[in-house]
C-alpha cells in the first residue's frame, strides 16, 4: 500500500493489485483504478507535457473532460491509441501507458524551451510568425510546424481490433447515470416503458460515487445506489449501459452511443469487438449529464498538483486516494469547502481555504474553524511555486478591488473550483438554444427542438436532493409523453450539499497580468492574456476569438475552458457575457475512434465487390483484376513470364487474327416492356427507335436535359413491345433511376415497365474473324450467316443447350457476338466455348485489351472520353441523333448558344510524331510549346495506348475546335519532354468497317 | 438520421432508404423546342434555394422505388409533410410543423 492510498476506502478492490507500465516503469494499482488514480496513489502527478509550451502537467479532472493527462495506451502491435485520457482508462495487467509530447523524457523535455519563449507563441502566432521570407516556408517553417504539431503519435500498423455496430429503439433513453438520471430511469421504467440508461463511466452512479456520506430514503448513498441499480437491472424493459458515451444527438431523437467493451480487460476474448457503436432511436430522451467544474484562471494554475476540487473528492471517495499530504483550496463556490472537509477527515492537511468571496455561508466558516482550517475569505491566488509539482501558492487579500501583499503557503496540492457549468453539449447538438441565467451564472437550456427532457445539474439545479426530484419528474414527463402517465416519486436526502458560487474571470492579481501564465485552455495552452490580445487585435466575435487563440479547439472541446474564455472575452469587449455568447458544440461529445465509426465497413466489407458468374474461372486462370464501379473485372490474363503489355498485345492479336472471349456480364441491362416502350425510348434516347425492326439492335445515346452525354449502349428490339437495353457497367443504376424518374413523374401516362436485368444475364462476348466458326456449331434455332444474321441483329435462340439472347454486335471492330444466357449458366457456357475455342487458338481477353481494341476503332467510353460536358456533336456522334424527332431528353440544349458556339472541346485522334511514345492519359495539350509558362491549355488526352495492330501508339483527346484541326500539329508537354502530335480522326483501324463480316463459316 | 414518411408505403423510415432528387414542381415543358434560350436556361438551372420551406423530390430508392414530393424546412431540416408525385402543393396553413 502506498502513502497516498487509504486502506479500505473507495470502490476499488483493495485485495486485487493490478500492475501496468507507465513510461516503462511498473506501477501498481488496484482493480477498479484508472491510470490517473493509480498514478496518484503512487504520488505521481506529472502525467504529460502540454501541446505548445511543453509545460509539465498532471490530471486536472477525474473524468472525460480531462485536458492534460493524455497518454498513449498500447497492448501489442497495432493496438495503440494516442490521447487516451488517463482519467478514463481503466488499468489492467496488459496495459502499457506512455506520456506524450516529451523528448527525451517526461521529467526533462527539450521542447520546454518553448515555455521560455512564450512571447513568440502568443495568440495567432502561426499567422504572424511564419509569414516571411516566403522561401522559408518549404524548408524551415513547414517541417518545423509538422514536427511540433499534433498531440500524441498515431499507430502506423493496421488496427487488428473488431468494431461492432447496432441499432436500438427504445421509449426513453437516459443519458447520465447520476442521481437525476437514475431517478428518471426508475420513474420511466416503473411504468413499463423500454428504458436505456447510459453512462460514460465504468460504474453507474455519477456524483453519488463521490458522496458516500449522503443518506437517501434512510439508506447510505451507496446502498441506495446498489438497490436502485438492482431494481433497474432486474427489469426486463431496462438496459443499463456503463462505459457508454452518448457522442451525438441527431435529428428526430437519434442518439449515437459508443460503448467501450474491451479496453478495460487484460485478456479480452479474441472475437470480442473493442467498441460498439449504437444508433438509438428514442421516443423521449432524458439528458441528465450533470455539470462540469470550472477551473480558476490564475498565474501558474497548470502545475501538476493543481486540480479541480471535485476531482480530488472523486479520487478520495471512489478510489481511496489522497491527492496530496498538504492541500490548499482556492474557490469561488461552496462545493470546494466540502471537499476540503472530506479531505481533512481523510487525513489530508488543509493549509488554507482561499475564497475570493468576501463572505460565505457561516456554517462553512464555522466548520472550517472547528477543523482547524484557515478560511481565507476575500482572498485571491496570484502565483504558484514548484516545477514538476506544485510546492506552494501565493495568497493575497483582496479588498475593494485592490490586491494586498501576498504570502506563500506551502502545499503539494492546490484544489480549485470556479463553480459548475451545466453539461449541455448534447442538447446543443439538437440546436436547442441556451439562455444565460444570472442567478446561477450559467447558460441553461432554453428552447427545445427535440422530444427531450433536461434534468438535474444540467439545468442548473445543485445538490443531490434537487437532482433526484428533478430526474424523477423528467422521467415521469418522458413516460407521460409516450402515453404512460405516472406520478414522480419523492426522495428524502440527508447530508446534501447544495451550494452557491460566484462566476469570475481571471482571479485578481498584484502582478503584471501581461507576464502571467494563467491558463484558460490547458490542452491548447491558451492563457487569459491570449484572449485579451485577440480582442485588442480586433476579434469581436467569440467565434473569431476561438479560432485566433484556439481556445476550446482541443480534444476536450472547451469543456473546462469555454465559460472562462467567454467571461474574459466579454470583459475585454466590455459587453455582457450573454451578448458575446458561446461557440457551438458539435458531435462527438468526446473523442471517438475511427474504428467505432467505421464498424464492420472495413477491408472486404468497406463496399460490395460484385463478381460475375465467370469470375471464379478468371481467378483460377490467374487473371489480374481491376475495380470497375463496384465490380471486379479481369483486366488481363497473363501467361507465365508476361507483363501487362505482353499479355494485352497477345490478347488483342487473338481478337484481330483469330478469336477472343470476353466476360461482358457487368454490362448494365434494363428490360423495357410495354405498349408504350418504343415511345418511351424515343423520348429518352437521342436515336430513332420507331422504325427499328424486331430482331435488330442499334447504338443508343442518352443525354441529360443539359445536352451532355450521360450514357450509351446497344438496344435490341425483341418484340414490338419489348426492348433489351444495355448501359455502361458503372451507369446501370443511374440510367434506370433516370428512366424511372421520367416514367413516374413526367410521363406517367406511358404504359411501360422497367426492370433491371443486369445480374440476370451472363454475357460472353466472342469476337474475331473466327467468332462465327467457333459459335455456330453451338447455336440452335438460328442461322448465323451474314445474310440471315447481319451486324446489329438480335435473336432468341439456344446456345450450347442454354436459352440465349444472341446479339451480333462488335465493340472491337471485328466480327462479334454477345451471348446472353441466364446467369446460372454463364460459367458453363464460358467453359464450353473456351474448350471449343482451343482449336481456333482462342484467348480470353480482359478490360485492358477491350479498351485498346475499341480505341483503335474510335469507340468512346462514357466517363473516360467524355466528362459530363461533352455533347454528341463534340464526341462526333451527331449521326446518333434522330433529326426528325420533335423532342428527346436533352434535345433543346443542343441548340443552346454555348453549345453551338465555336471553340468547344471536341473528340479527335492524336498520333505522336514518335510512334513509340505513348502519351499519358490526362496530359494537357498546347498549340505552341514555346509560349511562356503558364501555357494556354487547349485540351487533354482521354485515352492512350500502344496499338499492336497499328504498330504504333494512338490516342484520343478532347481539343478546342478539334474537328477543325485535322492534320494540325499540337504539343503535349510530359515529364522530361514535350511531344509533337498530329490531329486525326478517331478511327485508327479498319475505317471502312470491312472486318465486321469476319470469315465465312467453311462449308 | 432523418425519418421520412413515404406516401406510397405509408411508412416512416430511415433516411438511408431514400435519395434526394432536387426541387419539386418543376415540370418538364411540353414542347422544349418552343422555349426561348432564357426560358430553357431557367428550367435547367434556376432553382429557388429558399431559407425555410422547400418543396422537393425524394425517391424511396431502397423501398418501393417511387418518386414523391416533400416539404422540408431547410433551416431546421425538419419534414413538414410528404405527398405523392403529381399532387398539388399542400396547404401548409393547418400544418403543425411536425413530421408525420
Amino acid at each position: 500500500m502506498t502513502a497516498f492510498r487509504i486502506p479500505g476506502k473507495g470502490r476499488i478492490d483493495h485485495a486485487r493489485p493490478v500492475r501496468f507500465t507507465f513510461d516503462g516503469r511498473v506501477v501498481e494499482g488496484r482493480a477498479g483504478d484508472t491510470v490517473a488514480s493509480a498514478l496518484l496513489a503512487n504520488g505521481i502527478h506529472l502525467m504529460g507535457r502540454s501541446f505548445k509550451y511543453h509545460r509539465p502537467r498532471g490530471a486536472v479532472t477525474a473524468g472525460s473532460e480531462e485536458p492534460n493527462a493524455l497518454i498513449r495506451t498500447a497492448r501489442g502491435r497495432g493496438r495503440a491509441e494516442p490521447n487516451t485520457r488517463a482519467t478514463m482508462q481503466e488499468i489492467h495487467e496488459s496495459l502499457a501507458a506512455e506520456s506524450q509530447n516529451r523528448w527525451p523524457a517526461l521529467a526533462f523535455d527539450v521542447g520546454a524551451i518553448n515555455d521560455g519563449l512564450y512571447m513568440l507563441f502568443s495568440a495567432g502566432f502561426y499567422y504572424k510568425t511564419f509569414m516571411w521570407p516566403r522561401s522559408f516556408w518549404d524548408r524551415v517553417y513547414e517541417p518545423l510546424i509538422r514536427r511540433a504539431a499534433g498531440l500524441g503519435r498515431a499507430p502506423t500498423d493496421p488496427d487488428p481490433d473488431l468494431y461492432a455496430s447496432r441499432n436500438l429503439h427504445c421509449d426513453v433513453l437516459v443519458v447520465g447515470g447520476g442521481p437525476a438520471g437514475l431517478a428518471a430511469a426508475l420513474a420511466a421504467a416503473r411504468t413499463g416503458a423500454e428504458v436505456v440508461l447510459v453512462d460514460e463511466q465504468a460504474e453507474i452512479g455519477g456524483t453519488l460515487l463521490s458522496e458516500p456520506h449522503l443518506v437517501i430514503d434512510g439508506q447510505p448513498a451507496w446502498d441506495w445506489l446498489a438497490a436502485a441499480l438492482a431494481e433497474l437491472g432486474a427489469m426486463p424493459n431496462v438496459r443499463l449501459m456503463p462505459r457508454t458515451t452518448a457522442i451525438g444527438y441527431y435529428h428526430q431523437n437519434m442518439v449515437g452511443l459508443c460503448q467501450r467493451l474491451t479496453d478495460h480487460l487484460a485478456d479480452p476474448p479474441a472475437d470480442a469487438p473493442r467498441e460498439r457503436l449504437w444508433r438509438v432511436r428514442a421516443g423521449q430522451v432524458v439528458l441528465a449529464q450533470g455539470a462540469i467544474e470550472k477551473p480558476l484562471v490564475f498565474d501558474g494554475n497548470d502545475r501538476p498538483g493543481v486540480m479541480l476540487s471535485g476531482a480530488a473528492q472523486t479520487f478520495l471517495h471512489r478510489f481511496g486516494v489522497r491527492v496530496g499530504r498538504r492541500a490548499v483550496v482556492v474557490t469561488t463556490h461552496d462545493s470546494a469547502w466540502h471537499t476540503a472537509f472530506d479531505l481533512a477527515a481523510a487525513g489530508v492537511r488543509i493549509a488554507a481555504i482561499v475564497d475570493l468571496r468576501p463572505g460565505v455561508d457561516g456554517a462553512l466558516t464555522a466548520r472550517a474553524a472547528a477543523l482547524g482550517i484557515e478560511g481565507l475569505t476575500g482572498h485571491t491566488v496570484t502565483d504558484t511555486r514548484g516545477r514538476l509539482r506544485v510546492s506552494g501558492v501565493r495568497v493575497n487579500p483582496v479588498a475593494d478591488g485592490r490586491v494586498g501583499p501576498g504570502r506563500i503557503v506551502p502545499c503539494d496540492a492546490l484544489l480549485m473550483c470556479g463553480g459548475w457549468t451545466p453539461s449541455l453539449h448534447l442538447f446543443s447538438h439538437t440546436r436547442g438554444t441556451l439562455a444565460w441565467d444570472e442567478a446561477s451564472g450559467a447558460f441553461l437550456p432554453d428552447r427545445k427542438t427535440e422530444a427531450c427532457q433536461i434534468a438535474g445539474a444540467g439545468r442548473g439545479l445543485w445538490g443531490v436532493a434537487a437532482a433526484l426530484e428533478d430526474g424523477a419528474k423528467a422521467g415521469a414527463e418522458a413516460a407521460a409523453a409516450i402515453g404512460r402517465a405516472t406520478a414522480p416519486g419523492t426522495f428524502a436526502v440527508q447530508g446534501d450539499r447544495p451550494g452557491t458560487g460566484l462566476v469570475v474571470r481571471e482571479l485578481p492579481t498584484d502582478a503584471d497580468p501581461g507576464r502571467a501564465k494563467a491558463f484558460v485552455d490547458f490542452q491548447n495552452d491558451v492563457t487569459a492574456k491570449d484572449i485579451r490580445l485577440a480582442v485588442r487585435e480586433g476579434m469581436r466575435s467569440i467565434e473569431h476569438v476561438k479560432r485566433y487563440t484556439t481556445t476550446g479547439m482541443a480534444t476536450d472541446q472547451g469543456k473546462l475552458s469555454n465559460i472562462n474564455g467567454l467571461m474574459i472575452a466579454a470583459d475585454a469587449l466590455d459587453r455582457p457575457a450573454p451578448e458575446v455568447g458561446l461557440t457551438t458544440f458539435r458531435p462527438p461529445y468526446t473523442p471517438t475512434s475511427f474504428g467505432a465509426l467505421a464498424g464492420y465497413r472495413r477491408d472486404g466489407h468497406f463496399e460490395v465487390t460484385r463478381k460475375t458468374p465467370i469470375d471464379p474461372w478468371a481467378e483460377a486462370q490467374g487473371a489480374v483484376f481491376e475495380p470497375v464501379a463496384l465490380w471486379r473485372r479481369a483486366r488481363y490474363f497473363p501467361r507465365p513470364g508476361e507483363d501487362m503489355d505482353a499479355a494485352v498485345a497477345r490478347e488483342c492479336r487473338a481478337v484481330r487474327t483469330g478469336v477472343g472471349m470476353f466476360d461482358a456480364s457487368t454490362l448494365g441491362k434494363i428490360e423495357v416492356v410495354g405498349p408504350d416502350a418504343v415511345t418511351f425510348l424515343e423520348r429518352m434516347y437521342t436515336n430513332p427507335w420507331a422504325k427499328l425492326g424486331v430482331g435488330r439492335c442499334r447504338y443508343g445515346l442518352l443525354l441529360g436535359e443539359d445536352g451532355f452525354i450521360r450514357d450509351d449502349g446497344v438496344i435490341g428490339r425483341l418484340a414490338p413491345d419489348r426492348f433489351h437495353v444495355t448501359t455502361t457497367t458503372g451507369g446501370a443504376a443511374r440510367v434506370l433511376s433516370v428512366m424511372e424518374d421520367y416514367l413516374q413523374t413526367e410521363w406517367p401516362d406511358l404504359d411501360v415497365w422497367l426492370t433491371s436485368t443486369s445480374e440476370q444475364w451472363a454475357v460472353v462476348a466472342v469476337q474475331g474473324p473466327k467468332a462465327r466458326a467457333l459459335l455456330a456449331p453451338f447455336v440452335q434455332g438460328l442461322d448465323l450467316s451474314e445474310a440471315a444474321f447481319p451486324h446489329m441483329s438480335v435473336a432468341e435462340c439456344t446456345v450450347a443447350g442454354f436459352p440465349a439472347r444472341l446479339f451480333r454486335v462488335s465493340f472491337t471492330g471485328e466480327l462479334g457476338f454477345e451471348v446472353n444466357v441466364p446467369a446460372r449458366h454463364g460459367r458453363a457456357l464460358w467453359e464450353t466455348l473456351w474448350q471449343a475455342g482451343q482449336a481456333h487458338g482462342i484467348a480470353a481477353y480482359g478490360t485492358e485489351a477491350m479498351h485498346l481494341l475499341r480505341a483503335e476503332k474510335g469507340f468512346i467510353i462514357v466517363g473516360q472520353d467524355t466528362d459530363g460536358t461533352v455533347t454528341p456533336q463534340d464526341a462526333g456522334l451527331s449521326w446518333a441523333i434522330g433529326k426528325a424527332k420533335p423532342d428527346f431528353v436533352g434535345k433543346r440544349s443542343l441548340v443552346r448558344p454555348d453549345i453551338v458556339a465555336p471553340g468547344r472541346k471536341q473528340l479527335v485522334g492524336l498520333l505522336t510524331e514518335d510512334p513509340d511514345v505513348v502519351l499519358e492519359e490526362g496530359a494537357q495539350i498546347v498549340a505552341d510549346p514555346r509560349q511562356p509558362v503558364p501555357m494556354r491549355m487547349i485540351g487533354h488526352v482521354t485515352s492512350s495506348y500502344r496499338s499492336g495492330a497499328l504498330g504504333r501508339s494512338i490516342a484520343l483527346a478532347l481539343v478546342e475546335g478539334g474537328h477543325g484541326r485535322m492534320g494540325e500539329t499540337l504539343h503535349v508537354p510530359m515529364p522530361g519532354k514535350t511531344h509533337a502530335v498530329r490531329v486525326t480522326g478517331v478511327t485508327f483501324y479498319d475505317p471502312e468497317g470491312a472486318r465486321l463480316k469476319g470469315e465465312e463459316v467453311p462449308a | 438520421m432523418l425519418l421520412i414518411h413515404c406516401p406510397y408505403c405509408d411508412e416512416t423510415l430511415p433516411e438511408a432508404e431514400f435519395a434526394y432528387a432536387g426541387e419539386a414542381h418543376i415540370a418538364r415543358p411540353a414542347d422544349p423546342m418552343a422555349l426561348s434560350d432564357e426560358e430553357w436556361r431557367d428550367f435547367l438551372f434556376i432553382r429557388s434555394n429558399p431559407r425555410g420551406t422547400h418543396y422537393e423530390r425524394w425517391r424511396h430508392v431502397h423501398g418501393c422505388g417511387r418518386f414523391f414530393n416533400a416539404v422540408r424546412d431547410t433551416v431546421s431540416d425538419r419534414f413538414v409533410t410528404t405527398y405523392r408525385a403529381g399532387e398539388p402543393r399542400p396547404d401548409l396553413s393547418a400544418s403543425t410543423g411536425a413530421a408525420r
